[in-house]
């Protein structure tokens, strides 16, 4: 019982200190001091606060171990997605600068965004761009799933070839490609200039780095979806006589439609975000001449909105194109929840 | 008998064909970067003729200003640990608390956490970089341009998804390792420590490298939160800034790529099994 006691005491001058601590600080960010030692002393407090919460003895202790658990966690998650999604909707509304907002323009940044050609553009490339990446990556990751689960010889070795280029970061790659679009390329075919210098061939040159970045990682998705077919179903089909192809079409894809509904969503979404290796290999380039207006050819829709706020200085513009952006990933997502959901009610 | 062997051969070459295609532009990396500029100029596929330019290009780029590889390697690798470890230990506590108290408000915050992963960085960035500002000149903590920032930002953006993944983890030990440690007077951050925590290093293991890799590639959020020139660089701002300043000098822009690649490379080698389960589960969940 004494023991309990001093522990309150303690507990409730770790407390007291911490408050007051914290109470100090935040008097001096209220009022503006500009005091160095503000943020430390804010700092101190609070953990002086957390450590007297953990130290005194209460009935529920449980409860109080769950709220100090999940605080952490939900305070980093709220400063930097929360607060800044909801605040990010709000100046879609409005003329904000990237620090402050002098009045609300309705729809106008909406309006102003979707008379502007070089996003209806942007909108219409990105879209191209993710139908055919999605496409070509499937392909290509399925053709090389095949090739890595047939009897070839060095399996291991192939696989983590392919599925190296992914471990890599998109801005580095897209450099080195640029370097081979460049100038490897040109050297190759000779006379021939460099495929970034022609709006279609650019597009195509990005749609290639994609593609050899992506399919390794799709490929092991594929991978573990073609090995998780039972083994005697497959050699009761070989024993019935049916041959390598037929068992692939008829036995095989149907068992793994559910991997090839998280590969292509996968693609999609991730085609679809693409900023990396546009920013590094095009970063828009070549312009593309349209109704005697020069229009960035290869902008995707990340890079529009990064250029728009961060090249172009408005702030609300870009804002107003994230949300636009972020709606449409939203719908994606929801078709994607509402296309597994039937497959589960099916099964 | 015959036919057999034909198609097997056959699937053998495309396989060599296939992965030499797939693994060339790491080597044209490698050959350029041990060749002079004009030497590129004439050929940049052919061999390089002496290897010991490799190291001449090599040290320009490690000591230029504005890669200095050393620094942002350091710099990198304290952004990516720190990350990972806080983002490990607060997203098992917090999956944890989730899972094991069912009421509405756990609810409602795993729906947000789980609502919040369809949300694009591009949509919350701009405001990000503001509220940061915001909250700097209000607590008088550095929030842009300092490792603090940039390190909550990755505990914010990782923690759903590695919240997620745990989650569905956690609800699979059965509740009754909890209560014999809690029968035999164990506290409730004791029991998680000590019983659950150990148990989750299977999952823990996938979350590290779905973060790892993501963080350690990111461009967008350090070039933003950090600046492309500022005090700190992480290595791929460090490349892209080396990039700007040294235009079309391709001999050392791939020397940088090479010095930039080459940790994740040497990774892998040794993690190979390892890296490529993590990020196919973590794509699978």
């Amino acid at each position: 019982m004494v023991e309990e006691k001093n522990r309150k005491i303690i507990a409730a001058f770790v407390l007291a200190f911490g408050t007051f601590a914290a109470l100090i600080a935040l008097y001096l960010d209220v009022f503006h001091r500009e005091a160095q030692i503000r943020g430390g002393l804010l700092v101190i407090g609070l953990l002086f606060l957390l450590t007297g919460v953990r130290l005194y003895p209460v009935k529920n202790r449980k409860r109080m171990v769950n709220i100090l658990f999940l605080l952490p966690l939900l305070a980093a998650f709220g400063i930097t997605v929360l607060i800044p999604f909801v605040f990010g909707i709000f100046y879609s509304f409005t003329n904000w600068n990237g620090i402050k907002f002098t009045q609300f323009v309705g729809l106008n940044n909406y309006i102003q965004m979707f008379q502007a050609p070089d996003y209806l553009y942007s909108l219409f490339i990105t879209f191209l761009f993710t139908v055919l990446n999605m496409t070509t990556v499937n392909v290509m990751a399925f053709a090389l799933a095949l090739l890595c689960t047939s009897e070839v010889r060095g399996k291991n070795f192939y696989r983590a070839s392919f599925f190296l280029p992914n471990l890599i970061g998109g801005i580095v790659l897209g450099y080195v490609w640029q370097f081979i679009f460049n100038k490897v390329f040109p050297s190759l075919v000779k006379g021939s200039v460099s495929m970034l210098t022609d709006p279609n061939l650019a597009l195509i040159a990005i749609l290639i780095v994609s593609t050899w970045q992506y399919a390794g990682y799709i490929m092991m998705i594929y991978v573990t979806g073609l090995q998780s077919v039972p083994k005697d179903i497959l050699e009761a089909a070989g024993v019935d006589g049916a041959g390598r192809f037929q068992t692939l079409i008829h036995m095989k894809l149907p068992m793994i439609a559910n991997t090839f509904t998280v590969c292509i969503f996968l693609t999609l979404v991730n085609s679809f975000k693409q900023f990396d290796l546009n920013f590094a290999i095009t970063n828009g380039a070549p312009s593309r001449i349209l109704g005697a207006k020069a229009i960035a050819s290869t902008e995707f829709l990340a890079l529009n909105i990064y250029n728009t706020a961060i090249a172009k200085n408005q702030y609300a513009l870009g804002q107003t194109k994230a949300v636009v952006f972020f709606v449409i990933l939203a719908m994606v997502s929801m078709t994607q929840v509402y296309f597994s959901k039937k497959k589960e009610v099916e099964l | 008998m015959n036919r057999r062997k034909v198609i097997h051969f056959g699937i053998q070459l495309v396989a060599i064909v296939l992965s030499f295609t797939i693994l060339s532009p790491f080597l044209l990396v490698l050959f350029n970067s041990a060749k002079k500029s004009a030497d590129i100029v004439i050929s940049p596929i052919a061999f390089p003729r002496n290897w010991g330019q490799l190291f001449i290009n090599l040290s320009n780029v490690i000591h230029n200003q504005n890669f200095s590889y050393f620094k942002s390697f350091r710099s990198s690798l304290f952004i990516t640990a720190v990350s990972l470890t806080l983002l490990i230990l607060l997203s098992s506590m917090s999956a944890w608390v989730l899972v094991r108290n069912k009421t509405r408000w756990s609810d409602i915050i795993f729906m947000v956490f789980v609502a919040s992963m369809v949300i694009p960085f591009q949509v919350v960035m701009l405001p990000l970089l503001s509220t940061f500002r915001g909250l700097s000149d209000f607590v008088g903590i550095r929030f842009l341009s300092s490792y603090t920032g940039i390190i909550i930002a990755y505990l914010g953006f990782g923690g759903s998804m590695s919240v997620f993944i745990l989650h569905g983890f956690i609800k699979g030990i059965p509740r009754e390792l909890e209560e014999a440690a809690w029968i035999d007077g164990c506290s409730p951050e004791g029991t998680f420590f000590r019983v659950v925590f150990p148990l989750l290093k299977p999952v823990q293991m996938t979350v590290l490298i779905l973060n790892g890799i993501w963080i350690w590639n990111d461009y967008l959020l350090p070039s933003l939160m950090l600046g492309l020139n500022g005090r700190i660089k992480t290595l791929p701002v460090a490349v892209s800034s080396f990039v700007g300043s040294y235009v079309k000098q391709w001999d050392l822009i791939l020397a940088a790529a090479f010095l930039a690649m080459i940790p994740v490379i040497i990774l892998f080698l040794c993690a190979q099994k390892q890296i490529i389960q993590g990020l196919v589960e973590g794509a699978i969940k």
